[in-house]
């Protein structure tokens, strides 16, 4: 059996090849909703996100030109902050010491 | 399936933000008891995951892509409330970090994805593993089944959404038969998804699977 560490190690490691490589090659189409709001006519409600304009808006990093490095490198940024940021919420949640 | 700001009016935003913070008071509650020292870790994995899939759109129909909402794979490896926590930490961060799902809407798309998506999802799973024989490939061919209704389910949770708050006046019928028809196609994309993931999970450490352990210690308490 995979010990714990490594299958963490594995999956986290899964998690940065798609986030950072694989998702250069990620359908640009409209998702459901988007092309359901284009056909409908109700995307003329939608406003830009406050952080429209921040550094890593729409998954790339502002002023990176090559969109695979842009797009990757935005994706290993998530990974490592959704990473940091459940990986702390979890650990702070767990019992230390289980009862049964 | 990420609501952007404007679509849907403030207070209806208001309102399901707060139902939204009710059910993660309460998943933070249920996850206390629930985690220990092993499963901690793969609930933490479980929203990296997610977050990286939900970043590979697919094509579903002429001009359409959709990606992996994730809620009913993540209640199927870590339970319900460790999942809709995992998911509220990924919308956060997307809505935050890359401007996907608006500000205003963070409340909207938790109900919808983190909520719905996962305790709807979570409900066909274990109607699904209960009629299916007690073993491991019966798992992923319930997960499968549960991410396949979970997508439709989080989008009538939009259509919901709109018939109370939308900013547009289009009709409610229209907007309901456009999404969920997209959504089942998207939904296809999710059930392939959600069983590969379980499988390979179950193949590797079924033991952590809370919708397989959690079945065989019941059935060790009744034996």
């Amino acid at each position: 059996m995979m010990s714990n560490r490594k299958f963490i190690l594995t999956g986290l490691l899964i998690s940065a090849l798609l986030a950072g490589g694989a998702s250069f090659y990620a359908n640009s189409n409209p998702d459901g909703l988007e092309k359901v709001a284009q056909d409908i006519g109700f995307i003329e409600s939608a406003k830009d996100n406050a952080n429209a304009d921040t550094a890593l808006a729409d998954y790339g990093v502002k002023g990176v030109e090559n969109e695979r490095l842009s797009v990757g490198v935005a994706g290993l940024i998530g990974v490592v902050a959704t990473g940091a940021i459940s990986g702390g919420l979890f650990l702070l949640l767990r019992r230390k010491n289980p009862k049964n | 399936m990420h609501i952007p700001d404007g679509f849907i009016d403030l207070p209806t935003s208001a309102i399901f933000a707060a139902a939204s913070a009710g059910a993660i008071t309460y998943s933070l509650v249920g996850a206390r008891k629930q985690l220990d020292e092993k499963s901690a870790p793969l609930a933490g994995l479980t929203a990296v995951f997610i977050f990286a899939v939900q970043m590979l759109n697919f094509p579903v129909a002429a001009g359409t892509s959709g990606h992996l909402l994730g809620g009913a794979l993540a209640a199927v490896l870590v339970g319900p409330y460790a999942a809709t926590l995992a998911l509220t930490v990924v919308l956060v961060m997307q809505g935050f970090l890359f401007a996907d799902g608006g500000l205003s809407a963070i409340g909207l798309n938790v109900f919808n994805m983190a909520v719905l998506g996962v305790w709807g999802g979570y409900a066909v799973f274990l109607l699904v593993r209960k009629i299916l024989p007690k073993n491991k490939s019966s798992i992923s061919i319930a997960a499968a089944t549960a991410g396949l209704i979970s997508v439709p389910i989080a989008a009538v949770g939009f259509v919901f959404q709109y018939s109370l708050g939308a900013t547009a006046t289009f009709s409610v019928s229209a907007v309901l038969g456009a999404m969920v028809g997209t959504h089942i196609l998207i939904g296809i994309g999710e059930a392939i998804i959600t069983a590969l993931t379980v499988s390979a999970v179950m193949a590797s450490r079924s033991d952590l699977v809370f919708g397989w352990k959690n079945k065989t210690s019941t059935l060790e308490i009744r034996s």
